[in-house]
């Protein structure tokens, strides 16, 4: 696990559920098929409502504040690598599906104020991404685009386009896992699998 | 040692301990892993790569793989995914399965089932699973489906895990759980002829919000509970998930111990109620003569109203199916309210089950087998002008673009379904009204959400139906 994430920000509302995350008419790709897999990063996040796609804080706010796409058209990667949620991301749908389409599209962390249940364990239980949790509430201070850094080991978010810092909460329980790259690894370290 | 709920007793059961508490972490032993067509390929690919080609699952009469997301589509991809099933249950020497062996490996739709009861095709996992007897008091059950929490009507630990999870437990029989803290819900009275357990789970998520039961168990308790059939228990703890719950439970009583004994494959099971000093994290009440018909506006299943305040709302179209509103108490509700009546807007009827759609022919209007010169419920809904759909998931989820009842537009729909997310039933562009199947027949009248209370006088008798 790197002690420095670095990436820029796409920056969403609260109740980021999982049908929003990855649409049901998707789920028909074979995420074990490498070939079908990468769909699922081009398809990422496509069924955010028009005008909750990537928020711009209200001063910032320009043509483009909440109408940027997470991935541009026919690609599979997104140009952004750290999401910033409000509350109860990843809600709705227990399908693993949504945090391996983050991860397909090249998402490394989310830092929400808090998150549904399945999607936290999914994201930590697969190794896909880390679900970080926020002290306060970041959507409406950084803006999509914001040139951002994790250090992991001071629990600290930097936002190096205007220099702000804020506190992220301790991973706590899960940190292991997420250490160990999921819960296979984690249970074979601990001597649970072969 | 102070008391402890069900939940917790449950989980300390299969952790092997004599006590536990909420936020401990416990390894527990798994009695029942359900799959089906949408996450099944991806878990047993997991499966396959974590534990070897030529592993086997821990123990194959307790993997339960039911098929019904993606059944009738063109999507070649999702027939394929069928056969990814097969392939799984044939290696591994699977006894539950659930096949809907009309799907071949063919382009085109597939042709549904002619008869429900000359199909192995089920429908919805969520209501097969009880109906083929995999649900007991006292178990953990494990789904890849978040609506896996419905089986804790029956007394048992039931929740939704991603596919890294399903596939640690297909090649171990356990999982690790943190033990949830219990917020109970007590309900006063008995059910009113004109709500329905959907108005209370409504009611509920409209108070505490999608976010409400967050990482806890949600206790489903009082006499206005043991008024509910089982099938409308199953409503409530159906809808856990929509509060954010991990898990929801109802007590056993002799509705819940008569369904299990008519249908368990196993004829043991452990009863567990809540302690009398079991610590709970919330309490809530409700008294069920003052509620009235809810709805939940777009695009939250927390957005509540009542019926009777969004009656200027204009209605597209209604949609009567998913594990939550097709189970056939659910049709005998919708059917009485619109026999001999004709509804004004598209309608979608889709039974939660082959089970329901065989009862659905065989039923009458008050749920018992009907004689040569009574209607069954699919005729009175098909003579009160509603379109049928075969057995399934539907448009509960939107789906392949050729789904029956997929919304595709700008449509407003009333829904006996259990999300109202943006894009959820097909399209980002519609709205979407969660409701009772009372509410939404009544409002399949008139063409605008409508309270139920217009319609209903007097009680509905539903009654073994849903049971044997
Ligand atoms: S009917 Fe709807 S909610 Fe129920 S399992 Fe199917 S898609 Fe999920």
């Amino acid at each position: 696990m790197d002690s420095v994430i670095t990436g820029r920000a796409y920056v969403l509302g609260d109740n980021i559920d999982t049908d929003q995350i990855i649409p049901a008419q998707y789920l028909s790709f074979n995420p074990s098929l490498p070939e079908e897999r990468k769909f699922f990063g081009m398809y990422a996040l496509s069924s955010v409502p028009e005008g909750q796609r990537g928020l711009r804080k209200p001063a910032a706010s320009d043509d483009t504040g909440g109408n940027i796409p997470f991935v541009r058209e026919n690609e599979f990667k997104s140009d952004f690598t750290i999401i910033i949620g409000g509350k109860n991301f990843g809600s709705g749908s227990s399908r693993e599906h949504a945090p391996l389409a983050l991860a397909e599209a090249g998402v490394k962390c989310v830092i929400a104020e808090f998150y549904a249940r399945i999607f936290f364990r999914n994201s930590v239980n697969g190794g896909y991404l880390i679900p970080f949790e926020s002290e306060e509430r970041l959507v409406g201070r950084i803006n999509t685009g914001d040139e951002l850094e994790v250090l992991m080991d001071q629990q600290a978010l930097i936002n190096k386009t205007d220099g702000n810092r804020y506190k992220l909460k301790p991973l706590g329980d899960v940190l292991p896992i997420i250490e160990a790259g999921g819960v296979f690894p984690y249970a074979k370290k601990a001597g649970m699998l072969k | 040692m102070p008391g402890m709920t069900m939940t917790e007793k449950i989980l300390a059961k299969h952790a092997g301990k004599s006590h536990v508490a909420p936020e401990d972490n416990v390894w527990v032993n798994v009695d029942v892993l359900m799959t089906h067509d949408v996450c099944g390929p991806g878990t047993i690919g997991i499966f396959y790569e974590k534990f070897g080609k030529d592993a086997k699952v821990w123990d194959p009469d307790r993997v339960v793989i039911i098929p019904d997301h993606y059944i009738f589509t063109a999507d070649l991809k999702c027939h394929r995914n069928v056969q990814t099933l097969r392939d799984f249950v044939k290696q591994q020497g699977l006894k539950y399965y659930y096949d809907p062996e009309f799907v071949k490996n063919e382009p085109g739709m597939p042709s549904p089932y002619l008869d429900p009861t000359k199909t192995s095709y089920k429908g919805v996992c969520h209501k097969a699973l009880p109906e083929e007897g995999h649900i007991r008091p006292g178990e953990i059950l494990l789904g890849t489906d978040s609506h896996t929490c419905t089986a804790g009507a029956f007394g048992q630990f039931a929740t939704g895990v991603g596919n890294t999870d399903a596939a640690f437990t297909l090649g171990t029989g356990k999982t690790w759980l943190k033990v949830p803290p219990t917020m109970k819900f007590t309900f006063h009275g008995q059910i009113p002829p004109y709500l329905t357990a959907k108005d209370l789970i409504l009611a509920v998520i409209g108070e505490i919000g999608v976010d409400g039961a967050t990482y806890r168990a949600m206790y489903f308790a009082g006499d206005g509970i043991k008024s509910l059939t089982l099938e409308d228990r199953m409503t409530l703890t159906n809808m856990a998930i929509e509060a954010g719950g991990k898990n929801g439970v109802c007590d056993v009583d002799e509705k819940t111990l008569e369904y299990v004994r008519a249908r368990s494959r196993r004829k043991e099971w452990e009863v567990f109620t809540d302690d009398k000093d079991a610590t709970y994290f919330s309490e809530h009440e409700w008294d069920l003569q003052t509620m009235e018909p809810m709805v939940a506006k777009p695009h939250s299943p927390d957005n509540k109203d009542t019926a009777r305040n969004c009656r200027n709302v204009r209605l597209d179209r209604a949609y009567i199916g998913s594990c939550t509103g097709g189970k056939i108490t659910d049709m005998i509700f919708a059917a009485n309210l619109l026999k001999g009546l004709k509804v004004k807007i598209p309608t979608f009827v889709v039974p939660g089950s082959t089970e329901v759609h065989r009862d659905m022919k065989e039923l009458n209007l008050r749920g018992v087998k009907k004689d040569s010169n009574e209607k069954s419920i699919e005729e009175v809904l098909a003579d009160a002008g509603c379109l049928l759909g075969p057995s399934g998931c539907g448009a509960c989820l939107g789906g392949p673009v050729d789904t029956f009842g997929r919304l595709q537009s700008t449509e407003v729909c009333i829904s006996t379904t259990n999300r109202n997310f943006p894009g959820r039933m097909g399209s980002t562009k519609s709205a979407v009204y969660l409701a009772s199947p009372l509410t939404v027949a009544a409002s399949a009248l008139t063409g605008y959400v409508t309270d139920p209370r217009e319609y209903v006088t007097q009680p509905i008798e539903t009654g073994m139906a849903g049971v044997r």
